[in-house]
C-alpha cells in the first residue's frame, strides 16, 4: 500500500523513515526542476549573471534541510536549492532573486544564490568560501547567551572551502565554544575545475574532525537514505549538546560549476563510478522498490511541481525591476551618518 | 582624579555592558587578563559571561559578531592591534559591511582597533588603516582624539545600528589625561574646532590633532593664528565644518599619520578643492607618514610620521605663499 503524503514537510521530526524519505525526495525533485528552469532561463538570456545548480547534490542538501527545524539556522551554499526548500524558503524567493525582482528578498541588490532572510535563520551567503561558518557560530553563540536552547546551525560547504583559513578558524571556534554546529561538506571532487588531488592530501576529509575535536561523519552523498540517517544522527548529536559535527558526503557534481561551464574537466572514470550515480534516480528507484511510491505517482508529482515552478516564474516575470531613481543609495541603516558627498 | 584615554575606553565599555544587556565583548586576552592594553580590566569579573577570550582567529571573531548581531546582540570586538584586523578584513568589508544593504537587516557591531604608532612598535604594531575601512560602503569609521571623545563616541557607537570601526590611538592611551568623563558631547559625524584661528586651517584626526595643536602653539609665537579642525569621524566626513573653516582662513593643510596614497588627507583635499576652490588663496597641502612600512627604531619612526615640528614646517611653507 502506498503511503500518502500530500505536501512535503520539514519539521525535523518526520513521523517515519519512509515518510522522511518521501518528504526529502519531493524537495530533491522540486530543486532539480527549479534548477532546470533556471538553466533554461539562463540559456534564453533571461538571467543577469550566472546560474549555479545543484545537480547530483540534492540528496545531501534535502537531507540537511529536512533534518532541521524552522527555528534552526541554515547557511546554504551554491548547490543547496533542495535544502533551502526543505528549510522553508519559498520557490518565489529563489525566482525573484534570480530574475532580480524588486519584490524579492534581495530587491535586485544581490542575485542568484546570494539570497536569504536572516530574520528567519536563513543566512545569505557571501561569495568568499568558509565565511558563513563563523556567522552561524555567532547566531548560536548569541542564542546561548540569551538563554535560548535547543537550536542547531548548519553551514554547507564544498570540499574546496575546507582549504580556507575561514574554515579552520570557524570550526576551531565552534569546537572551543562547543556550539551545536553541523558543517556539511559536499565533497563533489572538483572545486570549479580543481580536482581533489590539488586541493587536499588527507585520505578522507572526515579525518579532519579528529584534529578539531569534533564529531565526524562520512556518507555516500548519492544515497538519500544514507544521507538522511547520517544527518539525523549529526543534527541529533549537536542538538543533544555533543558539540560541532563534521559531515562529509562523497558525491560528484553532475553539472558545471555554473551554467557557463561545460565541466569537460571531470574525469569520465568518476562519472562512470558509483559516485556518478544521479541521486534523484537512486531515490526514485528506492521509493518504487520499497513500494513507497509508484511510477504513476512520481509522474504526477513531477508534473505538479513543474506547474508550481512555471506559475512562480510567470508571476515574477511580470513584477517590477528595481528602479535606480527610487534607490536610496545608502549602505548603512543610520541614514543620518550616510556620506552625502559624491 | 585624572582619567586617561585608555580609562575612558574601559569606562565606556563598562557603561555599555551595564546599560545594555545585548552588549558583550569578544577578543584575544580580553577576559580574566583584561586585554593586551588593559582596556577590559576587571570587566570579566564585573560582567560574568559577557567578556570572553577568543582564539587567535580574527576572521572568525568578526564572523561571530555578525551572527550575534543578526540575533539581536551588540558585540564589541577587540582587535589586539589594528594591524591584525587585516586577517579579519574579509568578514568586515564583505560580510558586516554588506549585510544591511543586501538584506535590510542591520549589523550593529563595533570593531575596536588599537592603532597608530608608538616608539618601538615597528611595522606590524603601528599601522593606521582607517582609510581602507572608510573606502568600503557600509562602515562607520571613528577616530577620537581626546579622552572625552574616546568615552562619548564609544558609548554612541554602541547605539549605532551599523558596523563601527573604532580607531583608538595607542600613543594616546596613557599619554592623554582628562579631569573627568564628559556628560555631553558632539554627536558622531560632527567635526570639532579644536583651536580657533585666522591664517591657516589644519585638518587632523586622532593623535595628529595633538601634533597640530602643538605646531599651532609654536606658530603663535611667530604671530600666526592657526585653526585646528579635529575630524573625530573620518566616515562620515564632516565636509561642511572643514569648508567653513577654510572659508575663514583661505588656506588648508591636512595632516594624517597614515600613508599618503589615497586616504583621509587626500579625500579632504579633494573635497575642499572641488567644493571650496574659490575659498583658497594657496594650493591645499597635506602631510602624511612616509610611503614605507612603519620603522622600528625611534630615530626612524620620528622621521616617518608627522610630528609637531614637521607640521609647523609644512604650515610655514603655506603661510609664506
Amino acid at each position: 500500500m502506498l503511503q500518502t503524503v500530500s505536501e512535503p514537510r520539514a519539521d525535523g521530526a518526520a513521523g517515519s523513515v519512509a515518510g522522511a524519505q518521501l518528504a526529502a525526495y519531493r524537495f530533491m525533485l522540486k530543486a532539480r526542476l527549479l534548477d532546470d528552469k533556471f538553466a533554461a532561463l539562463y540559456r534564453a538570456g533571461k538571467i543577469h549573471g550566472g546560474v549555479f545548480i545543484g545537480k547530483g547534490q540534492e540528496a545531501l542538501s534535502a537531507a540537511t534541510g529536512v533534518s532541521l527545524k524552522k527555528t534552526d539556522v541554515f547557511a546554504p551554499l551554491i548547490r543547496d536549492a533542495a535544502g533551502r526548500l526543505a528549510f522553508g524558503e519559498p520557490i518565489i524567493d529563489a525566482v525573484r532573486t534570480y530574475l532580480g525582482s524588486a519584490l524579492g528578498p534581495m530587491r535586485g541588490r544581490d542575485g542568484n544564490v546570494h539570497r536569504g532572510r536572516p530574520q528567519t535563520g536563513l543566512l545569505p551567503m557571501i561569495s568568499h568560501l568558509g565565511a558563513m561558518i563563523s556567522v552561524v557560530n555567532g547566531v548560536l553563540f548569541a542564542r546561548r547567551m540569551k538563554g535560548i536552547s535547543g537550536s542547531v546551525g548548519v553551514a554547507s560547504l564544498g570540499e574546496g572551502a575546507t582549504s580556507t583559513g575561514a574554515f579552520h578558524e570557524a570550526l576551531n571556534q565552534a569546537a572551543v565554544e562547543k556550539l551545536p554546529l553541523i558543517l556539511v561538506v559536499a565533497n563533489n571532487h572538483y572545486a570549479y575545475s580543481t580536482p581533489n588531488s590539488r586541493q587536499f592530501a588527507c585520505a578522507d576529509l572526515a579525518e579532519k574532525a579528529v584534529g578539531y575535536g569534533v564529531g565526524s561523519h562520512s556518507v555516500d552523498g548519492t544515497d538519500l537514505a544514507a544521507c538522511l540517517a547520517t544527518l539525523t544522527e549529526a543534527v541529533g548529536n549537536a542538538r543533544a549538546g555533543h558539540g560541532p559535527q563534521l559531515v562529509v558526503a562523497n558525491l560528484l557534481r553532475l553539472c558545471g560549476h555554473g551554467e557557463h561551464d561545460d565541466a569537460s574537466y571531470i574525469d569520465p572514470k568518476l562519472k562512470k563510478s558509483p559516485l556518478g550515480r544521479d541521486c534523484l534516480k537512486v531515490a526514485e528507484d528506492f521509493l518504487v522498490e520499497e513500494k513507497i511510491a509508484d511510477a504513476a505517482q512520481l509522474a504526477v508529482w513531477r508534473s505538479e511541481t513543474i506547474r508550481e515552478i512555471e506559475d512562480a516564474v510567470a508571476i515574477v516575470q511580470r513584477e517590477p525591476a528595481p528602479d535606480p531613481f527610487a534607490e536610496k543609495w545608502c549602505a548603512i541603516a543610520s541614514v543620518h551618518l550616510g556620506e552625502t558627498h559624491e | 582624579m585624572s582619567i586617561t584615554y585608555l580609562d575612558a575606553i574601559r569606562e565606556a565599555q563598562a557603561h555599555a555592558l551595564r546599560a545594555d544587556p545585548r552588549v558583550f565583548i569578544y577578543g584575544q586576552d580580553v577576559g580574566a587578563f583584561g586585554g593586551a592594553f588593559k582596556a577590559t580590566k576587571n570587566l570579566a569579573v564585573e560582567f560574568p559571561g559577557r567578556v570572553l577570550d577568543a582564539p587567535i582567529s580574527e576572521d572568525a571573531m568578526i564572523g561571530l559578531a555578525v551572527g550575534a548581531a543578526i540575533e539581536g546582540l551588540r558585540p564589541i570586538i577587540e582587535m589586539q592591534f589594528a594591524d591584525f584586523s587585516t586577517v579579519g578584513f574579509n568578514q568586515i568589508v564583505n560580510q558586516a559591511a554588506t549585510l544591511f544593504w543586501r538584506t535590510n537587516v542591520s549589523c550593529p557591531i563595533i570593531v575596536r582597533l588599537p592603532f597608530g604608532g608608538t616608539s618601538g612598535g615597528g611595522p606590524f604594531h603601528s599601522q593606521c588603516i582607517e582609510a581602507i575601512y572608510a573606502h568600503y560602503p557600509g562602515l562607520v569609521v571613528l577616530t577620537p582624539a581626546t579622552v572625552e571623545d574616546a568615552y562619548s563616541m564609544l558609548i554612541e557607537a554602541v547605539a549605532i545600528d551599523d558596523p563601527v570601526i573604532f580607531c583608538e590611538h595607542k600613543f594616546l592611551y596613557r599619554h592623554l589625561k582628562a579631569e573627568k568623563l564628559p556628560s555631553e558631547a558632539l554627536p558622531v559625524g560632527k567635526a570639532r574646532i579644536a583651536r580657533v584661528g585666522r591664517d591657516l586651517t589644519i585638518v587632523a584626526y586622532s593623535a595628529m590633532v595633538h601634533e597640530a595643536l602643538e605646531a599651532a602653539t609654536e606658530l603663535a609665537t611667530e604671530g600666526w593664528q592657526i585653526e585646528v579642525v579635529d575630524l573625530r569621524s573620518v566616515k562620515p566626513l564632516d565636509t561642511d565644518t572643514v569648508i567653513a573653516s577654510v572659508a575663514r582662513t583661505g588656506k588648508l593643510l591636512c595632516v594624517g599619520e597614515a600613508w599618503p596614497w589615497g586616504g583621509v588627507t587626500a579625500e579632504v583635499i579633494a573635497r575642499v578643492a572641488s567644493e571650496g576652490y574659490g575659498l583658497l588663496d594657496a594650493p591645499p597641502q597635506r602631510l602624511n607618514a612616509k610611503d614605507t612600512p612603519v620603522p622600528y627604531h625611534p630615530n626612524l619612526w620620528t622621521a616617518h610620521r608627522p610630528t609637531a615640528r614637521a607640521v609647523a614646517t609644512a604650515a610655514r611653507k603655506i603661510l609664506r605663499q
